[in-house]
């Protein structure tokens, strides 16, 4: 029988109270018969003390009745206050509490707080009784013989963590223009700033505010990260690859201030996306492929809860078949979206309830319309006004109910322990550490890390080793170029000196020569001279003589 | 929890660092439901406690637990009844489960018998400082794996009660040396014991000198005063630390008392009532250890002294420490790594202009 859990042949059912079944008045088969029939037939379980009273008839069970843990005191049945009055020999006062088992266990049984699995029903206050308690350490149950006080313990920690404050964080994924930031203002009743996005953007971006809001005495500080540009290219392939980056990156920054040696996780500011409302398009048919695929690559990282965004274009009826659709499709393609805890007694009921409309359709709006004789906020159209807060109307007062007023708890820790310890495991993982070696001997994180310091330092020597000769290589290709270079100058000089001599002698020759001639003309010019003076001395003398005898004749 | 209340609180926006915006909020929202939330998660869990009571035998130490927490936790050791007292001091550690009111509390104390019975008293504090640092160990090793449990087991000591013997005059040179050395790792709150022998008169001079002691070593003993985190937690705290340490008295008897039964040592001359606060301190004990600051203690513990452990242990291994399946393989440091004065990380920069304001 599923959910039931066998110990030591003694099944362990939740509490509630099945009524007119004291195990007094029953005879003891029929005490059986009916437990099982109520646990066929519905969700109803017989009390935990009404087990052990059954067990103390077979005279098997502990001494005492089991004390029904957990839960606030406005919130328990009539029946286990009955209890208290039969239980015999019980005072006011007296606490006992069923034995825990396995102290340092994966289970932390300790008196009924359910391991978080999220599949598994887990039992509260469960007593394992003639089973083997797995245990260290001894573990006593006292009784109490007056008031200790600390009873005041969840108060201390409530008043410790509002000093600190609250830290909540949410991502809207959504086409452009599909009313993710009305519906953060309708939801926090406020109006955050910001700017409609425009269509034009040219990949998807991550923008993210943080706000803080206060109420009472309950500080939130809350961050609203919008995917802006979602849906809007022509290519959408790598749509969800910024959004995954970014909550990959919140969660690498958590851990690496995990990682440090000196840290302050006690004040630092958790990033890490708590809860992602997924804004599904209101066509009436089914999911978009950009829609499955985005949710398929975020589910193992976030919690996804998917809503309907603009429900007041969606008829009723047509709402209806939509909404299975969508769930259908989620389920067959195997989309993990957040389920809302059923295990914690308070607030099952509620919870299951509220599953069964999800996904979510709301209608945002901050425009107040006058109704009847209050203000309310709705969309006012000419055939009618959409009010917000309406149940009939829309999802909007359910989706407010999950996500704040019933599960906000809940969704931080999920994304602590379950979605931030697998990104911690396999980015360990990656990193090459280990928690045993494959010879099943303690791994020491030392040695990994010796091993991969020197690996590293083993890589870096070699790729300087690597450089340097590359680097010896080159200058000498370099000398041997500049040598070839100087070598062709010399020769070059050598040439040219070689012409120059040639030449210069060249000239000589020639000024030589040209002296000679010069020479030669000299002689010539002198023996030119010499003739002419002497032939003209000659004929002077000649003419004397024959003006003498001219002169001569005329005497 | 009425999901559509709909109370109209007035909701003031809050300044806060300049880079988030306060928001003014314009109707109910419901976040203060967190609250609720969170309580019921803690309730569903269950709590643990981890105490130590060191002190020489005789002190009452055993009488004093079990009168905190009104139950059988010890049973009554009565000296030379076939149980000598041990040669080396050993540490006993008992677990119990309480639960009052739907509050689970997983309580676990260690007693030291043995301590400082011994002729040569030299180094008695070294076992009790290994067990507190293997308990920070064992959770450092939880912490670094990489298939961690969702809950990890806390068997950190969260809070060590140290008797001190009432000789009226001042405090011993065992209780300075062990004091200061035990307040680095772990929180401390000395009380005077047995504190029916002496009178009032008496116990206020012994307890001034105590301070002034304490004062003069430069013990810090909780609620250290460099870890008040605002004028709130100051005042109340200076409060607390004027009357430390707590002259207090156990038992376990029940005695009739005008017409009233209470807890109370019958001698000749009277009946010291344990709870009246005329007779001795021990509701102050109570209140402080249970009901106030219990929650602080754990806090503490976790924030200050574990992390000022794994900064040591870190900063000496230059490594993270081994892995899982602790076995004392490694040459884990044998008391508190020597660091004179390890800083405290502070949990909220506060300034320190006002620490010597009202001591």
């Amino acid at each position: 029988m599923e959910g039931w859990d066998f110990r030591g042949g003694f099944p362990i059912v939740r509490s509630g109270t099945p009524p007119g079944t004291h195990p007094a008045d029953l005879a003891l088969p029929r005490m059986w018969t009916k437990a099982l029939d109520t646990h066929t037939q519905s969700f109803h379980k017989a009390p935990l003390s009404w087990w052990v009273e059954v067990l103390k008839c077979l005279e098997v069970g502990r001494p005492g009745a089991a004390n029904r843990g957990g839960g606030d005191a406005r919130k328990r049945k009539v029946g286990a206050g009955e209890w208290r009055t039969r239980c015999p020999g019980q005072e006011k006062d007296r606490g006992c509490a069923p034995s825990p088992n396995s102290s340092a266990g994966q289970r932390q049984r300790l008196v009924g707080c359910s391991s978080a699995r999220d599949s598994e029903p887990d039992f509260e206050g469960a007593v394992s009784v003639g089973a083997p308690h797995p245990r260290n350490e001894e573990l006593r149950n006292l009784s109490l013989s007056g008031h200790v006080g600390f009873d005041s313990l969840p108060d201390q920690l409530v008043n410790k963590s509002t000093s600190q404050g609250f830290c909540f964080n949410i991502l809207c994924v959504g086409e452009t223009g599909i009313g993710k930031s009305t519906l953060m203002d309708t939801l926090f009743n406020t109006k955050f700033e910001s700017d409609p996005a425009t269509h034009n953007e040219p990949g998807v971006r991550l923008k993210a505010r943080s706000y803080e809001l206060q109420e009472s005495n309950v500080r939130l500080k809350l961050t609203i990260v919008d995917t802006v540009g979602f849906g809007d290219q022509i290519n959408k392939d790598d749509s969800y690859k910024p959004i995954v980056e970014y909550i990959d990156a919140q969660f690498e920054a958590y851990l690496q201030e995990e990682l440090k040696i000196k840290r302050s996780l006690f004040n630092y500011h958790d990033t890490r996306i708590h809860a992602c409302l997924y804004f599904i398009a209101p066509t009436g048919h089914s999911l978009k492929s950009l829609d499955l695929v985005t949710m398929k690559k975020l589910d193992s990282k976030v919690n996804i809860i998917p809503i309907i965004a603009k429900a007041d274009t969606i008829a009723k009826n047509e709402l209806h078949k939509f909404k299975s659709k969508i769930m259908s499709e989620l389920v067959s393609n195997g989309v993990q979206i957040y389920q809302f805890p059923t295990d914690e007694e308070t607030v099952a009921e509620i919870n299951a309830t509220m599953s069964v409309h999800l996904p979510f359709a709301v209608v945002g709006s901050t425009e107040e319309v006058k109704i009847g004789n209050k203000m309310a906020k709705a969309r006012q159209y000419p055939w009618g006004v959409v009010q917000v807060e309406n149940e009939n109307h829309c999802d909007f007062v359910k989706l407010r109910e999950m996500l704040i007023r019933v599960n906000m708890e809940d969704l931080r820790e999920q994304t602590h322990t379950r979605h931030y310890e697998l990104y911690r495991r396999c980015k360990l993982e990656e990193m090459g550490f280990k928690d045993t070696d494959p010879d099943s001997k303690p791994f020491s994180l030392q040695e990994t890390y010796e091993a991969k310091r020197n690996e590293f330092l083993g890589e870096l020597q070699k790729k300087e080793e690597e450089m340097r000769q590359m680097f010896v290589m080159r200058v000498k290709e370099k000398e041997a170029e500049l040598k070839e270079a100087e070598k062709e100058l010399h020769e070059k000089f050598d040439l040219l000196k070689r012409t120059h001599q040639e030449e210069k002698k060249k000239v000589e020759d020639k000024k030589k020569e040209l002296e000679e001639e010069v020479n030669n003309f000299q002689k010539k010019k002198a023996a030119a001279q010499l003739l002419q003076s002497q032939a003209q001395q000659s004929g002077a003398q000649q003419t004397k003589k024959d003006k003498d005898k001219k002169n001569a004749s005329f005497t | 929890m009425d999901p559509l209340r709909r109370s109209p609180s007035p909701c003031s926006s809050r300044p806060s660092s300049p880079k988030t915006p306060p928001c003014e909020m314009l109707g109910y929202v419901g976040i203060e439901a967190v609250l609720d939330q969170l309580k019921i998660k803690a309730m569903k869990m269950g709590f643990e406690f981890n105490i130590m009571v060191v002190g020489q035998s005789g002190l009452g130490k055993s009488t004093m637990v079990n009168t905190l927490f009104k139950s059988k936790v010890w049973k009554r050791t009565l000296p030379g009844l076939g149980m000598s007292t041990p040669q080396t001091l050993q540490l006993k550690s008992v677990t119990h489960v309480i639960e009052e009111k739907g509050v689970k509390l997983k309580l676990t104390v260690t007693d030291t018998p043995g301590f400082g019975d011994q002729i040569n008293n030299d180094k008695c504090w070294d076992p009790i400082l290994g067990y507190i640092n293997e308990q920070y160990e064992r959770y450092l090793q939880e912490e670094i794996l990489i298939t961690r449990q969702r809950h990890i087991p806390d068997t950190r000591v969260h809070c060590c009660v140290y008797f001190v013997p009432p000789t009226g005059h001042c405090l011993r040179p065992l209780d300075i040396e062990f004091l200061q050395r035990l307040c680095r790792t772990v929180n401390v709150v000395p009380v005077i014991a047995r504190a029916d022998s002496l009178t009032l008169e008496e116990r206020e001079a012994f307890r001034r000198r105590i301070q002034q002691n304490l004062r003069t070593h430069c013990i810090e003993v909780y609620p250290q005063k460099s870890l008040d985190e605002d004028i709130n937690d100051r005042i109340l705290n200076s409060k607390i630390r004027d009357r430390i340490p707590f002259a207090v008295v156990g038992a376990d008897q029940e005695h009739l008392v005008n017409g009233k039964c209470v807890l109370g040592r019958k001698t000749k001359w009277g009946i010291v009532e344990v709870e009246n606060m005329a007779h001795c301190e021990f509701a102050l004990l109570r209140d402080l250890l249970i009901r106030s600051h219990l929650q602080d203690l754990k806090d503490i513990t976790h924030n200050v002294h574990y992390e000022n452990y794994r900064v040591c242990r870190l900063n000496e291994s230059h490594v993270l420490p081994r892995g899982p399946g602790w076995v004392n393989l490694a040459p884990t440091p044998p008391g508190p790594p020597a660091t004179p004065r390890p800083s405290k990380a502070c949990r909220r920069a506060h300034d320190n202009s006002e620490n010597d304001e009202d001591y």
